[in-house]
C-alpha cells in the first residue's frame, strides 16, 4: 500500500474475518462486506446525518474501554471489531428491553408487525420477557400530516424521519418535541408537514410509528405479495416495490437505486400506482359483428383481426400509442405498424407539476406524467398535443378520420369525436380499458397494465429499466406483447411468445436503440440504451469527446 | 445571601474576595479593585505563553470533569485560517451548585475578563457567555457589565488599545439541565435543541458553527485572572499537585450554616462540613453526604474524612464535581433522596440515547412503587442491572449522572430500601 498521503483502503477485523474498505468507511458499512448486519435503529444509509442516539449499533472494539457506536467509528487498520462480544449483545439486548418499557406492545393491531425492527431485534437479541412492573406512558396517536398517521407510543425517537426532511429534503417543518420519555415526533409550532416527498418518513421508519393513512389496518405484512417495479408516475422511473394484497396495489415503497432514486421516491408516484389497477377494465376480446362488437374467444379474435389486415389494400393509416406502454409492448406495434405502412405513432403525454428532491439531483417529479415517452421516441413516436389539433406542421396529429388501419395502443382516446376512427378500413383497439371512443373499433384487445406483466420502461435519460408482474391481469387481458406477438405470427412475422423475455430479445435484436442489452444485464437496477443521453455519457466518460465529422 | 461566611478554616477567598461588594459591579469599582490588570498584561504576552501559565498552574475544569484547562486550550488549532470561539458555560443547573451564580452576580467584570484572556489564549474572535435561563438577575448584571465593557474599549474592536478583537455576547438559555453539557451547550447556542452530540467532532475541531470551540465553566475561567497576574507557583500554593488552587464550595443540606466557601483544595470534607458549615442544625449524626453535586456517588456519614481534592474524592468511591455537597442527617429518607434525584435527571433527559430517556424514568417508577411500599427484593437486583446498562453506553453522561448516586445508595443504604418492602418478599427473596 502507498505510504504517501492518505491510504485509499484500510484493513480491519470484524467478527474474526479480515477486510479490506476504503477509508472513511464506517465500520456498520464494513461489517456487511463481512456479511453482518449490526443492529440499527437511527442509522439509514440514505440519510447523511449519523446521531448515534438510539445505540443499538454499539460493537466492542478491542483496546477501547467502551462500547463504541459502529454507525460513526471510521474503520482503521489493524482495528478488531467484535460485534458478537458478549458485552456488545448484552448491551443490544438491554436496548431493546428499554425501548419496550413504555412500548404497547400492540403488534395484533400494528401494520408495522412482521416488517418491524423492534420485533425483528427483540427476537434477535432473545428480549422476550421484560422486567417492567409498571405503568406505561400513554402518549396517542396524532395526525402529521393529511395522509400520514403517527402513533407516538411505538415511536423509538429514531428521528429517521426528521432527518429524512431535514436533511435529505431540506424541509424543517418536522421536529422532536418534548424530551426524555415524554419525547415525540410532531411538526414545528404554527408548520404544516406539506412536501412532495415526505412519503418516505413511513419508509424510513423503522417500527409502526408513522403510517400511511391510506394503508392503516389495510393488510398484515404476512399477508402481501411482493413485486420489484418501476414507478410509472414521471419518466424519471423510480425503482419501487408493489406490495399487494388480494390481486389489489395496497402500498408502494421505493426500491434503492443509487442511479436513479437513491432511496426515495416521490408522494405522486405513491398516489398514482396504487390508484394505476383501479376502475373498469377491459377483460375479453370483441371483434366486430355488424353494428355490435361480439365478444369472442382469444383463437377467434386473433384469426379474424389477422384476417382483417391481410385483406387491407393499401397500406398507410395512422396510430395512437400510450407513453405508458412498455418497450416491448412498444416493439410490436412498431412491427405491425411497419408492416401496415403507417410512418410514427402519435402519443400524447399529460402534464403535471415538477418538484426535486434538493440532496438527490437524479430524482425528480418530472412534468410528462408518463412512464415511456422516451420509449416511444426510441420508436419513431411522435409527441401531439392533442389528437385532432390541427394538421399543420404536425403530419402525426391522428383526427380518427383517416382512411386506411387505425391502430391505438391503450390511449384513452380523450377528446376524440363519436366518429373517431369510423372512416379507418380497419380500427384496432389495444386496451386496457375499453373508453367510449373505441365504440367504432373492429377489434378490441384486452391488454394488461403495467403491473400485470414483465417488461421493460426506457426512463428520460434512456436507462432501460426492468420491472416485473405484481398483479394477476382481469378475466383474458393479456400482456401486450403476447397478444401483438400472436397478430404478427399469424401474419407470418415471427413467433408466439409466451415469456417476456422471448419479447425483449426479439426487441434487443430487431431495434437499434435497445442493441446490446440483455434482460439478466439489466438486473433489477436497469442499462442504459443504446444512442441514449445515458450511454453517451458513458462512452464520452470513457472514450472522451468525439469530433463530430469523425 | 451566599457570598462565603466567615470561618476559623484556613478560608482562602481569592476568587470570591469582592463577592458581596456591590461596588465591585461597576466597573470603577472593579478597576479600583485591579480589575483588567490581568487582561492588560495578557495582551503583552502571545496565547501560547498565555497557555502556558495556565498549564503551569494546573487549573483543572470547574464545572465538574475536572479536565486540566490549559490542555483543553491547547487542543485549539493554531494557524487554521477559521474563526475561534469561545463558550463559557454559564448554565449552571447541577443540583447543589449554586457557585458561578455568585461570581456572576458580584463580579461579572471578572468573569468578561477571564472569557477575554481565554479568548486571546485560544485565538477566539468572539466569546459567548451561555447563561442558565432562570438566572435573569444574573443575566442582568451581566449584560449591564458587558456594555461598561464595550463602551470602555475593553471589549469589541482594539481592546485596550492594541490591535486584538473580541466580542463578547449573553446568550440565555431556555432552561435545560442539558444545556450545560458542552456539545448540548452550542447546539443550543446555534439554535438547535440542546441535544449532546456524540463525539467526534469534539468542539476543538469543530464546536459552535462547525468551528473550533472551547467551552469552559464560569469558576474556570473567573480563576484565569488572578492566575495570570500571580503567576502558576503563586496558585499552586494552595491544594495538591494534581488539583492545585483555590474551588468554590456549595454547601446545602441539613447545615447549620449552608452558603458559598472558598476553600484551598485538599482540606478533609468533614471539616468543611462540621467545622465550616457547622455540621447539622439539630446536632444529630450526618447520615450520607453527596459531596459533588447530585451526579456524584453517596458517602456514607463515616467516610467524610477524604480529602477535598478530584483524586481524594475519587479515590473516596466518589468525585468532587462542582464541589457542592448535600448533606443529609439520620432522618433523611434515602429512597425518597434518590427518587427525587433520579426524578430530576428523567425530566432532564433529552432523549435522544435509549437508555436515559427509558432508563431514568424506569428507575423512577421503581423507586417510586419501592416508596410506595410496593417493593420486591427483585427490584434491587433490576436496579443495579439498570446502574450496568446505562453506564458508558450513551453520548453524554447523563445517564451515568443518575446511576452514580443511585449505585452508591444501593450499595450503602440498602437496608434503607429493604425496609421499605414488605417484610414478607424480603424474607422470600
Amino acid at each position: 500500500m502507498a505510504e504517501n498521503g492518505a491510504k485509499a483502503t484500510v484493513t480491519l477485523t470484524i467478527d474474526g474475518v479480515e477486510v479490506t474498505v476504503p477509508s472513511g468507511t464506517r465500520v456498520i458499512e464494513a461489517a456487511e462486506h463481512v456479511g453482518v448486519v449490526v443492529p440499527r435503529y437511527c442509522y439509514h444509509p440514505g440519510i447523511p446525518t449519523r446521531p448515534a442516539q438510539c445505540r443499538m449499533c454499539l460493537v466492542e472494539v478491542e483496546g477501547r474501554p467502551k462500547l463504541e457506536p459502529s454507525c460513526t467509528l471510521q474503520a482503521a487498520d489493524e482495528m478488531v471489531v467484535n460485534t458478537a462480544s458478549d458485552t456488545a449483545r448484552t448491551a443490544r439486548q438491554s436496548v431493546i428491553e428499554f425501548l419496550l418499557v413504555n412500548h404497547p406492545l400492540d403488534c395484533p393491531i400494528c401494520d408495522a408487525a412482521g416488517q418491524c425492527m423492534l420485533q425483528d431485534y427483540a427476537y434477535v437479541t432473545n428480549q422476550l420477557e421484560s422486567r417492567v412492573d409498571e405503568p406505561k406512558r400513554i402518549m396517542g396517536r396524532d395526525r402529521i400530516s393529511d395522509d400520514i398517521l403517527y402513533f407516538a407510543d411505538r415511536c423509538v425517537i429514531c428521528t429517521r424521519c426528521v432527518r429524512f426532511m431535514r436533511d435529505v429534503a431540506e424541509d424543517d417543518s418536522l421536529i422532536v418535541a418534548q424530551r426524555g420519555d415524554k419525547a415525540y415526533i410532531d411538526t414545528f409550532p404554527g408548520r404544516e408537514l406539506d412536501n412532495p416527498f415526505q412519503g418516505n418518513i413511513v419508509d424510513v421508519c423503522p417500527v409502526g410509528a408513522l403510517v400511511h393513512e391510506d394503508f392503516v389496518f389495510k393488510a398484515r405484512a404476512w399477508d402481501m405479495d411482493a413485486a420489484a417495479s418501476v414507478c410509472p408516475g414521471c419518466p424519471t422511473g423510480c425503482n419501487v416495490t408493489i406490495d399487494t394484497k388480494e390481486n389489489q396495489i395496497v402500498r408502494v415503497k421505493p426500491r434503492h437505486n443509487a442511479a436513479v432514486n437513491s432511496w426515495w421516491m416521490c408522494d405522486h408516484g405513491r398516489r398514482h400506482l396504487v390508484m394505476t389497477n383501479r376502475g373498469v377494465r377491459a377483460e375479453v376480446p370483441l371483434i366486430r359483428d355488424g353494428e355490435q362488437l361480439r365478444p369472442v374467444d382469444w383463437a377467434t379474435a386473433l384469426d379474424w383481426v389477422a384476417e382483417q389486415m391481410e385483406a387491407l389494400g393499401s397500406p398507410g393509416g395512422s396510430a395512437v400509442v400510450s407513453p405508458d406502454a412498455s418497450n416491448e409492448n412498444l416493439f410490436y406495434v412498431h412491427r405491425l405498424l411497419e408492416r401496415l405502412g403507417v410512418a410514427g405513432a402519435a402519443f400524447r403525454v399529460a402534464q403535471g407539476d415538477t418538484a426535486a428532491l434538493p440532496t438527490v439531483p437524479t430524482l425528480k417529479l418530472r412534468a410528462d406524467r408518463a412512464a415511456n415517452a422516451t420509449g416511444v421516441e426510441l420508436f419513431g413516436g411522435c409527441r401531439v398535443d392533442g389528437l385532432a389539433d390541427g394538421s399543420e406542421g404536425n403530419g402525426s396529429a391522428v383526427s380518427g378520420s383517416e382512411g386506411g388501419a387505425l391502430v391505438v395502443l391503450d390511449d384513452a382516446l380523450e377528446g376524440a369525436g363519436e366518429d373517431f376512427g369510423g372512416a379507418a378500413d380497419f380500427f384496432l383497439y389495444l386496451g386496457t380499458r375499453l373508453p367510449g371512443a373505441a365504440r367504432n373499433a373492429d377489434a378490441v384487445l384486452p391488454i394488461a397494465t403495467f403491473a400485470e406483466m414483465d417488461g421493460t420502461f426506457t426512463n428520460f435519460e434512456g436507462r432501460v429499466q426492468r420491472f416485473h408482474q405484481a398483479l394477476r391481469p382481469p378475466g383474458l387481458a393479456r400482456p401486450g406483447w403476447m397478444v401483438l406477438s400472436r397478430v404478427l405470427a399469424r401474419l407470418g412475422d415471427g413467433e408466439a411468445v409466451n415469456e417476456v423475455r422471448g419479447a425483449f430479445e426479439r426487441m434487443v435484436a430487431e431495434a437499434p436503440a435497445f442493441a446490446g442489452l440483455t434482460w439478466d444485464g439489466i438486473g433489477l437496477k436497469g442499462a442504459p440504451a443504446a444512442g441514449s443521453a445515458a450511454a453517451a455519457a458513458a462512452a464520452a466518460g470513457i472514450h472522451g469527446p468525439q469530433k463530430a465529422d469523425a | 445571601m451566599s457570598f462565603p461566611h466567615g470561618s476559623d478554616l484556613e478560608t482562602t477567598t481569592r476568587l470570591s474576595r469582592h463577592q458581596g461588594e456591590a461596588d465591585a459591579r461597576t466597573l470603577d469599582g472593579w478597576r479600583a479593585r485591579g480589575g483588567y490588570e490581568a487582561l492588560r498584561r495578557s495582551l503583552d504576552m502571545s496565547p501560547a505563553e498565555i497557555t502556558d501559565v495556565v498549564k503551569d498552574s494546573g487549573l483543572r475544569g470547574r464545572g465538574g470533569a475536572g479536565f486540566p484547562t490549559g490542555l483543553k486550550w491547547s487542543f485549539m488549532p493554531k494557524d487554521d485560517g477559521k474563526p475561534h470561539y469561545l463558550c463559557c458555560n454559564a448554565d449552571e443547573s447541577e443540583p447543589g451548585a449554586f457557585k458561578d451564580r455568585e461570581v456572576i452576580r458580584w463580579t461579572p467584570h471578572l468573569l468578561i475578563e477571564g472569557c477575554l484572556i481565554a479568548s486571546r489564549a485560544i485565538g477566539a474572535e468572539h466569546a459567548y457567555i451561555y447563561v442558565r435561563g432562570e438566572f435573569f438577575e444574573e443575566t442582568q448584571v451581566l449584560n449591564a457589565a458587558v456594555v461598561e465593557a464595550y463602551d470602555n474599549g475593553l471589549a469589541g474592536d482594539g481592546i485596550l488599545g492594541s490591535s486584538w478583537s473580541c466580542d463578547v455576547t449573553i446568550h440565555a438559555g431556555a432552561g435545560a439541565y442539558i444545556a450545560g453539557e458542552e456539545t448540548g451547550l452550542m447546539n443550543s447556542l446555534m439554535g438547535n435543541r440542546a441535544e449532546p452530540w456524540a463525539k467526534p467532532p469534539f468542539p476543538a475541531q469543530a464546536g459552535a458553527f462547525g468551528m473550533p470551540t472551547t467551552v469552559n465553566n464560569v469558576e474556570t475561567l473567573a480563576a484565569v485572572p488572578m492566575i495570570l497576574e500571580n503567576g502558576a507557583d503563586w496558585y499552586r500554593q494552595w491544594g495538591s499537585e494534581q488539583s492545585p488552587g483555590t474551588k468554590l464550595w456549595s454547601c446545602s443540606g441539613h447545615l447549620a450554616r449552608p452558603g458559598n466557601y472558598e476553600f484551598a483544595l485538599g482540606l478533609p470534607l468533614s471539616d468543611i462540613i462540621f467545622e465550616a458549615c457547622g455540621g447539622t442544625p439539630s446536632g444529630k449524626p450526618v447520615k450520607a453526604v453527596i459531596p459533588g453535586g447530585s451526579s456524584t456517588a453517596f458517602l456514607n456519614g463515616d467516610e467524610l474524612d477524604c480529602a477535598t481534592t478530584y483524586e481524594g474524592l475519587a479515590e473516596a468511591g466518589s468525585a468532587l464535581g462542582t464541589a457542592s455537597p448535600i448533606v443529609m442527617d439520620e432522618d433523611t429518607d434515602i429512597v425518597a433522596a434518590m427518587r427525587r434525584i433520579a426524578q430530576f435527571y428523567a425530566h432532564e433527559s433529552c432523549g435522544q440515547c435509549v437508555q436515559c430517556r427509558e432508563g431514568t424514568s424506569w428507575v423512577v417508577r421503581i423507586l417510586q412503587r419501592i416508596e410506595a411500599g410496593e417493593g420486591r427484593p427483585s427490584d434491587i437486583d433490576t436496579l443495579y442491572e439498570l446502574c450496568e446498562q446505562m453506564t458508558g453506553r450513551t453520548i453524554c453522561v447523563l445517564a451515568d449522572s443518575v446511576v452514580f448516586p443511585l449505585q452508591s445508595s444501593l450499595d450503602k443504604f440498602r437496608a434503607d430500601y429493604e425496609a421499605l418492602m414488605k417484610p414478607s418478599l424480603v424474607a422470600a427473596g
